[in-house]
């Protein structure tokens, strides 16, 4: 079947780029292979139906977030060779511990708790129905109040990000409008008696 | 909003009235040094004088039959106890909302030309508004809670306000002592409230005032270390000792005379107009519980008859001229007490009304005076000042004869309504000592006002020469309400008199209607009336006993102060022990010390000294408790690393074991 | 048909490789970041599979929320690296240790 052909297309090509982001040596390559993960989710995404997250997943993360990763990277002189020494301290721990971790994660999911009757049909939705509007319905309606808090927690995020980088540099000039308009005719004008 | 009875009076003006000055409070407080000083003082004032025209026209409306009783909000509602904010609006109420927004107009004002250039101008007017606002709402309410609010909110701005200037040492302890005194009463006040809400289940006046008279048919009796007490007296004898406390009453009366270490607008307003007479207030507004206890009413009289005694004595021999007022306050506070204890709570009332207006103009010319020589309050370093300040000479006068008792001044008809009154009642020895001590107060109150006055005004002038060219008028803005409450101090008492029939025997067809109650037996205006209607024997001495007394002690101060004597230093000469005694105010502050205040401090100490240090930072448990804390944080410190991936690695062992946990008990 | 399982064992793997490149470039704060870029991809596949299956938008909508948050988180991630960076001249993460006890 071509559905499943496409799954394990996009879903090994998403572990393989993960994978590469984390071996990967150079911090840029790490982020092109991000890139490249995120686009195979998106398809997983689309497979499942949720056609708006699969769009919203390219345009948000790939157009935006990745393309700030690459300029940070680019702004900070980031030593590529201090940045892997003393790996192997942690690693046997905590290769063991995700080792376990993930054997648990995929015990879980095929034990059968998930695949009980209800979950077990995946028909496709028509192709009237509109995964976009569908989300606006509800979104726009159920969850108004979580929708603001996100768009507040966007706000704050951006005048953060904002003030955290924002400098004021001593050598520039600077025009301060409130102080002119403020002025007064004393504070400029001096008499002086000839 | 329950019911209303013949008027209705507006819920939003009623409101107003304390909501007014805590906004000014609030606004002077929080933005004073914003606004700056001027506009601090005009915010507060105008609204408190706002408040006080209110007040007048609620007192006009329930003058006419208007009265309202209802609840604006719920406070608390936790399973059986529901406490409601309403309030209670009564003749009693009104005349007291009426008495206290006028002072404290007065006193706004007044505080201008004061406190002027004073570093914490706003804070002053924040607190003197937040005060009258607690104030309002102890008179208003029409619960024990929120009479226990406007208890605690009153003393807490006391306590402020004594320690208003608070770089001196003097205030900050005398704040303390006043705010630890009053622990003392707020203690029974809080025991008094607790046994009404267990008794009655309530705390609503109106619905406990309904079940006294069935607790009281009950006999119910409650085991207080081994003695059977009426319940119904137990919670009297609990709510007076609050009232003991608030009122500078023997012998919780010694943080009154210390408060003057505040400013003098202060002791006007608070500790004398208004503050320490909530402790009467309650006791009249509780007249239909206090009715029922013959015992808690024999206590009234008798603390009540022994502060005003004593006090009186102590206030012969006092050369500050604000503690000599203060005694003053005290013992009269007593006189109100003894007229609560003989059930004449209308005559309480009256001549707290009067007292309020005649007392507070006495600080306030006071504070003039002060102001004028320069912040010495030592009457010895004062005199001749008449030349310099006429108009707080005059209405000094007019408060000095309000106080002793002259017709046709306001204190001559309720305190002597109240001396009748103890004199009519029959209780046996209990009214007869309050008697006496009544009478005898009346000569000392008349010689010791005088003796202030004309050592201040008349004598020698023995102000210091640096001073001297400083003495002046005070300006407008403290002469004004000087003469407001002038007005007050000499028309309150014809005016409560005849206008507003508030003696009459018969309360529910006098001013107070049915805000007070007296039983018929208690009744002791009726049982004065019988008594001078009774021609077979000659009143005389009932009558004119006191103006006699009040008279000869200012004809005795006369002769003593009016031109430099020897005479007083002889008198004191004669009587040392007696002199030194009364100077040191009957030693109650060193009883105090040596009984209450050395004891704690020591126990104090031997737990500082034996447990904290001994015990717990060294001795037996040494290396113990403290070692093993200060090691057990040094081991639990490592774990903080400030390393990020450290956090990281424990969030995902966290998920690890979480997901383990799922897992295995699947 | 795709079994529900196959989608959260991806999200499984993607979650676990995140948490071994967090163990293994402990010293890269921005591949740190990318690394619960990755986890949180892996929540969101979980998510959107568990919708799918449901027949409910109920996770797509948890999804939209965890985007949300994630862009916001790396935002001001970065922009206080880029701060950090101008007090210390480095981004390393053994300097980043003044929070110790």
């Amino acid at each position: 079947m071509i559905e499943i052909g496409f799954f394990y297309l996009f879903s090994g090509l998403a572990v393989f780029s993960a994978l590469g982001v984390i071996l990967s040596g150079n911090t840029m390559y790490s982020v092109m292979w991000l890139i490249l993960c995120f686009f195979n989710a998106s398809g997983l995404f689309f497979l499942l139906d949720a056609e708006f997250l699969g769009i919203v997943l390219i345009l948000i993360y790939v157009g935006a977030v990745m393309v700030l990763f690459m300029f940070v990277i680019m702004m900070l002189e980031v030593n590529k060779a201090a940045k892997r020494e003393g790996w192997l301290q942690y690693l046997p721990v905590g290769g063991m511990i995700t080792l376990i971790l993930f054997i648990e994660l995929v015990a879980a999911s095929t034990s059968g708790i998930f695949t009980s009757d209800k979950m077990m049909m995946m028909s496709h939705a028509g192709a009237e129905v509109n995964n976009t509007v569908e989300i606006g319905k509800i979104l726009y309606t159920e969850y108004l109040l979580g929708f603001e808090i996100a768009a507040i927690i966007l706000l704050v995020a951006l005048v953060g990000s904002i003030v955290l980088t924002i400098r004021e540099r001593k050598d520039a000039k600077y025009q301060n409008i409130s102080q002119q308009v403020k002025v007064r005719k004393e504070d400029r004008l001096r008499k002086v008696s000839m | 909003m329950t019911d209303a009875t013949t008027l209705t009076l507006s819920t939003t003006q009623l409101l107003a009235i304390p909501m007014l000055p805590l906004v000014g409070a609030l606004i002077a407080g929080l933005f004073g040094w914003l606004i700056g000083d001027k506009l601090s003082h005009w915010i507060t004032s105008g609204c408190v004088i706002l408040a006080a025209l209110l007040s007048i026209d609620i007192f006009i409306q329930v003058l006419d039959g208007a009265e309202f009783y209802g609840n604006y909000w719920t406070w608390i509602s936790s399973g059986d106890l529901v406490v409601n904010i309403g309030m209670m609006i009564d003749p009693l109420t009104t005349i007291m909302m009426v008495t206290v927004t006028i002072v404290s107009a007065c006193v706004h004002i007044y505080t201008i030309g004061y406190m002027h250039g004073d570093p914490g101008y706003a804070r002053f007017f924040s607190y003197i508004s937040a005060f009258t606002f607690s104030m309002l709402v102890l008179v208003m309410g029409n619960s024990f809670f929120t009479l226990f609010f406007g208890w605690e909110a009153v003393g807490l701005f006391s306590y402020l306000l004594i320690g208003f200037w608070f770089k001196k040492d003097t205030a900050n302890v005398a704040a303390m002592k006043a705010f630890i005194v009053n622990r003392v009463g707020d203690f029974g006040f809080a025991v008094g409230i607790l046994a009404v809400w267990y008794y009655f289940g309530t705390v609503d006046y109106r619905e406990v005032f309904a079940l006294v008279p069935g607790l009281v048919s009950s006999m119910s009796t409650m085991s207080l270390l081994g003695w059977e007490v009426d319940t119904i007296t137990f919670i009297c004898l609990a709510l007076f000792v609050g009232a003991m406390g608030k009122s500078g009453q023997v012998p919780l009366h010694v943080w009154l005379p210390d408060s003057m270490e505040g400013p003098t607008p202060i002791s006007a307003l608070i500790h004398a107009a208004t503050m320490v007479t909530a402790g009467v207030f309650m006791v009249a507004r509780l007249s239909p519980m206090f009715e029922f206890s013959e015992v808690a009413l024999a206590v009234v009289i008798i603390v009540g008859a022994i502060t005003a005694f004593m006090c009186a004595t102590i206030g012969l021999v006092q050369t500050d001229i604000k503690r000599v007022i203060a005694y003053s306050t005290c013992s009269q506070l007593g006189y109100m007490f003894v007229a609560c204890g003989v059930s004449a709570y209308s005559a309480a009332i009256f001549h707290l009304m009067t007292h309020a207006y005649f007392k507070a103009l006495l600080f306030l010319a006071a504070g003039s005076v002060i102001h004028a020589v320069m912040n010495n309050q030592d009457i010895r370093k004062m005199g001749q000042l008449r030349k310099y300040m006429p108009i707080t000479y005059i209405t000094m006068l007019l408060a000095g004869l309000a106080l002793a008792g002259i017709p046709p001044f306001g204190g001559f008809y309720s305190k002597d309504l109240i001396i009748e009154a103890a004199y009519a009642r029959d209780m046996g020895w209990v009214s007869d000592i309050a008697y006496y001590a009544l009478m005898s107060g009346v000569v000392m109150t008349a010689f010791y006002t005088f003796r202030m006055f004309l050592l201040t005004f008349h004598n020698s002038d023995r102000v210091p020469a640096e001073t001297k060219a400083h003495l002046h008028e005070s300006p407008k803005v403290i002469t004004i309400p000087l003469m407001i409450l002038a007005i007050g101090a000499v028309g309150a008492g014809m005016w409560g008199y005849y206008v507003l029939d508030v003696t009459n025997a018969e309360i529910i067809h006098g001013y107070f209607r049915d805000s007070l109650f007296v039983l018929d037996a208690h009744n002791s205006l009726m049982a004065l009336e019988l008594l001078e209607q009774d021609h077979t024997q000659s009143h005389f001495w009932l009558e004119y006993g006191a103006l006699i007394l009040a008279l000869s002690g200012i004809t005795l101060a006369f002769l003593m102060y009016f031109k430099e004597s020897k005479m007083p230093a002889k008198i004191a000469g004669m009587f040392p022990g007696l002199y030194k005694f009364l100077l040191n105010k009957w030693y109650w502050d060193e009883f105090y010390d040596a009984t209450i205040v050395k004891p704690t401090r020591a126990l104090g100490n031997f737990f500082w000294q034996k447990g904290d240090l001994g015990m717990i930072d060294k001795g037996m448990i040494h290396g113990g408790i403290v070692d093993t804390v200060k090691n057990g944080a040094s081991l639990l410190r490592n774990i903080q690393s400030g390393m990020v991936y450290h956090y990281a690695y424990a969030m995902v062992i966290g998920v690890f074991g979480l997901l383990t946990y799922l897992i295995l008990n699947a | 048909m795709i079994p529900l399982s196959d989608f959260l064992v991806v999200g499984a793997a993607l979650f676990s490789i995140g948490i071994v490149g967090l163990f293994l470039n402990r010293k890269n704060v921005i591949t740190i970041l990318m690394c619960i870029e990755l986890m949180l991809l892996a929540v969101n596949i979980n998510f959107t599979a568990f919708s799918h299956y449901l027949g409910n938008l109920d996770g797509q909508i948890m999804v939209f929320f965890v985007l949300t948050v994630a862009a916001s988180e790396v935002a001001v991630g970065l922009a206080i690296l880029v701060a950090y960076y101008r007090q210390r001249r480095s981004i390393a993460v053994e300097d980043i240790d003044t929070l110790q006890g």
